[in-house]
């Protein structure tokens, strides 16, 4: 508003005082950006799984075809399986572990920044690179842990880490913790040093040992920033591509497929890609229900 | 006479600007391709900045794509144009052809393996006339080339030669045991493979989702006990006693013979596995010996020895059906959304021609042999190591993916899909044979209906 004895305002200005034409303003970058790089590709995506388009021919509309097709196909029944089970597994090794470090690196001990530091290596180091250094460890004629275990005397033949399908995925779940670890680790303990100190040493003169400051007192204090965590790791590791794509490539025999993997599989490599659209689509709902659920218990949490 | 030896070609950048000056060298080049381009030994009309993208796989033979690269420059004097070669991961191609053909973008000019221009053949320019130049020109093409590239009486590609796969294997230590010859049959090669197992020298043979090995053994297996993916009228045939027997043969074989960390190999591992002393035999490519031999002076064999004096090739013995080889033939495909089509049909007839192919042929050692009959006499083969002569004839026997069928789309699709391979897979993983057989047939019922 202008001032008593200012001069009028001039165009620009009446136009910047309007609040709603700024804020379109403000916004249309956003919403420019968003459409062209979120909002296009997901609506193509979901008319490709509509339709029966493959590489070279444009599609037809089948419906729901291609989510029936998939259903019914035995190596997605096995991907969908696995990517509930490699994200389960991976992210209770990831809170678990992630949480312990937390607590640890909130101590004070000498070269603290140090080991803070080197901690966020897996988390830093490029994905595709880190995993191509395990499959070498994991190799199934050099490994070098096969090689350690061998010369420690505590097997007398080679482990099939990536030759079996139990044993390849436990070995993704262990990279996609090793990987995944330090964000946990790093967010838990930004975390940790919120509580107030004052909290804890009330605690201990009340006569509380370490667990019970930590179940009481600790973990209530965490546990919307854990939640917050954990839901973007979910996301994450739930639609996980690259570890899996240059660990065990889906094998053997599609052993350790993922759901997006097998996307791409169906998709890009084998050029089906309303089927593979179709595959990668079944990841939506799933994320959006484990999403809603975990927000809507934080927002409780918030509330209370 | 090559582009080096020829004066007028050094002047190649003088000329071109002459020439887009409206020389009438322009117009002769322009009408008459690539003789056209030849004969008024000038560069044609293609604007300075044009530029050739080649997307081909990393060679097992490095010097390979080498050559290909010193080839390129000269190929770039010639037609007056920037030629471009890019070398990814075998595994990697579909994926990009996928990508580019979608994005009609991309390299001007993709690599095709096995039968693949059926699959993608809405997105490739008809070449037929090209391939009939060279088939004429080099004295007739083998079948398997012609069943990778040709689609109906279209041809999709033009074929640019074709790996040949036998069986690289030890002969000290298959001696060691008593097999002074390479097996004649495969139960004979399960007994002897059963033995040198037992002596820390499996046999290696990848059954993941590879590119090259994993379905060349697994397809030559399914027919040596008469098995096969569909019958002549290209309907699903796979669910027979037959391939049963061939499902029960590999689990044998698997357990007895074979080094099981096969099931997690790229194409590469048997390579590394057989040149560090690892397995004593495995199918694949000449790389291992050409490896072996290139690098004799640290490949060495348990005796000190240069590993390459004791390396070997057989064919994959037979079956109760016989022998029947698959071997991997390649072609070079113009992308129907590329701008510079002409000139990369131009720079096909160049690269093609017996002039550079010998080039590149020789520099190949047999790995990669020509895609029709006129290469068997190229004088490389008389001076050529002995273990190496095997190749020579090689792609002369050797069927496509959709056998009994026609070669099609479908059959790529079986391939993508590597449902061949992974029942062969899952057998050796614990499936009943005749459980691997169903869901194989099933997978490919929805494929050929």
């Amino acid at each position: 508003m202008a001032h008593p004895g200012t001069s009028r305002p001039t165009g620009m200005t009446r136009f910047l005082e309007n609040e709603r034409l700024l804020a379109c303003l403000l916004l249309a970058p956003t919403v420019v950006l968003l459409g062209l790089f979120i909002a296009y590709p997901f609506v193509m995506g979901v008319w490709l799984s509509l339709s029966n388009t493959s590489v070279g021919n444009v599609g037809e509309f089948v419906g729901l075809k291609n989510f029936i097709k998939a259903w019914n196909d035995s190596i997605f029944q096995t991907a969908f399986y696995n990517t509930f089970y490699y994200t389960f597994w991976a992210t209770i090794f990831k809170l678990v572990l992630g949480m312990w470090l937390a607590l640890l690196l909130n101590r004070h001990f000498r070269g603290k920044r140090i080991v803070r530091a080197a901690m966020l290596l897996p988390f830093i180091v490029p994905t595709v690179l880190s995993t191509f250094a395990w499959r070498w460890m994991f190799d199934p004629t050099f490994s070098v842990l096969n090689w350690l275990l061998y010369q420690g005397g505590f097997i007398t033949t080679k482990l099939p880490f990536l030759s079996d399908g139990v044993y390849g995925m436990w070995c993704a779940i262990v990279v996609n913790t090793w990987r995944g670890m330090p964000f946990f680790a790093i967010t838990l303990l930004a975390g940790l040093q919120t509580i107030s100190t004052d909290l804890q040493e009330a605690a201990s003169l009340d006569g509380a040992n370490g667990w019970q400051r930590f179940w009481h007192v600790t973990w209530p204090l965490l546990k919307p920033v854990t939640l917050v965590v954990v839901v973007f790791s979910v996301i994450q590791t739930f639609s996980d591509f690259q570890l899996i794509y240059v660990l065990t490539g889906g094998g053997p025999a599609n052993a350790t497929h993922l759901l997006a993997t097998y996307a791409y599989q169906i998709g890009v490599a084998t050029g089906l890609l309303g089927e593979g659209a179709a595959i990668s689509l079944f990841m939506l709902p799933v994320l959006f229900i484990v999403v809603w659920l975990q927000l809507r218990y934080l927002r409780r949490l918030e509330g209370a | 006479m090559t582009p080096e030896r020829d004066p007028s070609r050094r002047r190649a950048g003088v000329s071109r600007r002459r020439f887009l000056a409206g020389s009438a060298a322009a117009g002769v080049a322009a009408a008459a391709g690539l003789e056209g381009i030849l004969a008024a030994r000038r560069a044609p009309a293609y604007a300075q900045s044009t530029r050739l993208n080649i997307l081909r796989w990393v060679d097992f033979i490095p010097a390979c794509d080498v050559e290909l690269k010193r080839q390129a420059g000269d190929a770039g004097k010639a037609l007056g144009a920037e030629v471009v070669f890019e070398f990814i991961n075998g595994n990697d191609l579909q994926p990009r052809i996928t990508a580019a053909m979608q994005a009609q973008t991309g390299p001007d000019i993709i690599m095709m393996l096995h039968n693949w221009p059926h699959l993608y053949q809405s997105g490739l320019v008809d070449v037929t006339d090209l391939a009939d130049w060279q088939g004429k020109d080099q004295g007739g093409y083998y079948g398997q080339s012609e069943a990778a590239s040709r689609v109906g009486r279209q041809w999709m590609a033009l074929p640019h030669g074709i790996v040949g796969l036998q069986m690289a294997y030890r002969k000290s230590w298959f001696n060691e045991i008593g097999a002074t010859t390479f097996p004649k049959t495969l139960e004979e090669l399960r007994q002897v493979g059963t033995k040198l197992k037992k002596k820390g020298h499996p046999i290696g043979q990848t059954l993941a989702h590879t590119f090259g090995d994993a379905p060349a053994w697994s397809y030559p297996l399914l027919w040596a006990f008469g098995g096969a993916e569909t019958d002549k009228a290209g309907k699903t045939a796979l669910d027979s006693k037959e391939t049963v027997e061939s499902v029960k043969f590999m689990q044998a074989f698997w357990k007895d013979a074979c080094d099981e960390g096969g099931l997690a190999w790229d194409d590469t591992n048997n390579n590394r596995a057989f040149l560090a002393g690892e397995i004593s035999c495995t199918l694949n490519g000449a790389s291992i010996y050409i490896a072996a031999k290139r690098g004799q002076e640290k490949i060495k064999d348990e005796r000190g020895e240069p590993m390459v004096r004791d390396i070997e090739h057989g064919p994959i013995p037979a079956g109760p059906k016989g022998s029947v080889a698959y071997h991997v033939a390649f072609s070079h495909a113009v992308m129907k959304y590329g701008k510079n089509q002409k000139l990369a049909r131009d720079f096909l007839k160049w690269l093609h021609g017996k002039e550079q192919f010998s080039k590149w042929f020789q520099v190949a050692e047999g790995f990669s042999v020509g895609s029709t009959k006129f290469w068997e006499q190229h004088p490389l083969w008389d001076t050529i190591d002995p273990p190496m002569k095997i190749y020579r004839q090689a792609a002369a026997s050797a069927r496509m993916f959709g056998y009994a069928g026609p070669p099609s789309a479908k059959a790529t699709e079986v391939y993508s899909k590597y449902i061949i391979v992974d029942m062969y897979a899952k057998a050796v993983q614990g499936m009943k044979a005749e459980d691997a057989v169903k869901w194989a047939a099933g997978e490919l019922k929805k494929i050929y209906g």
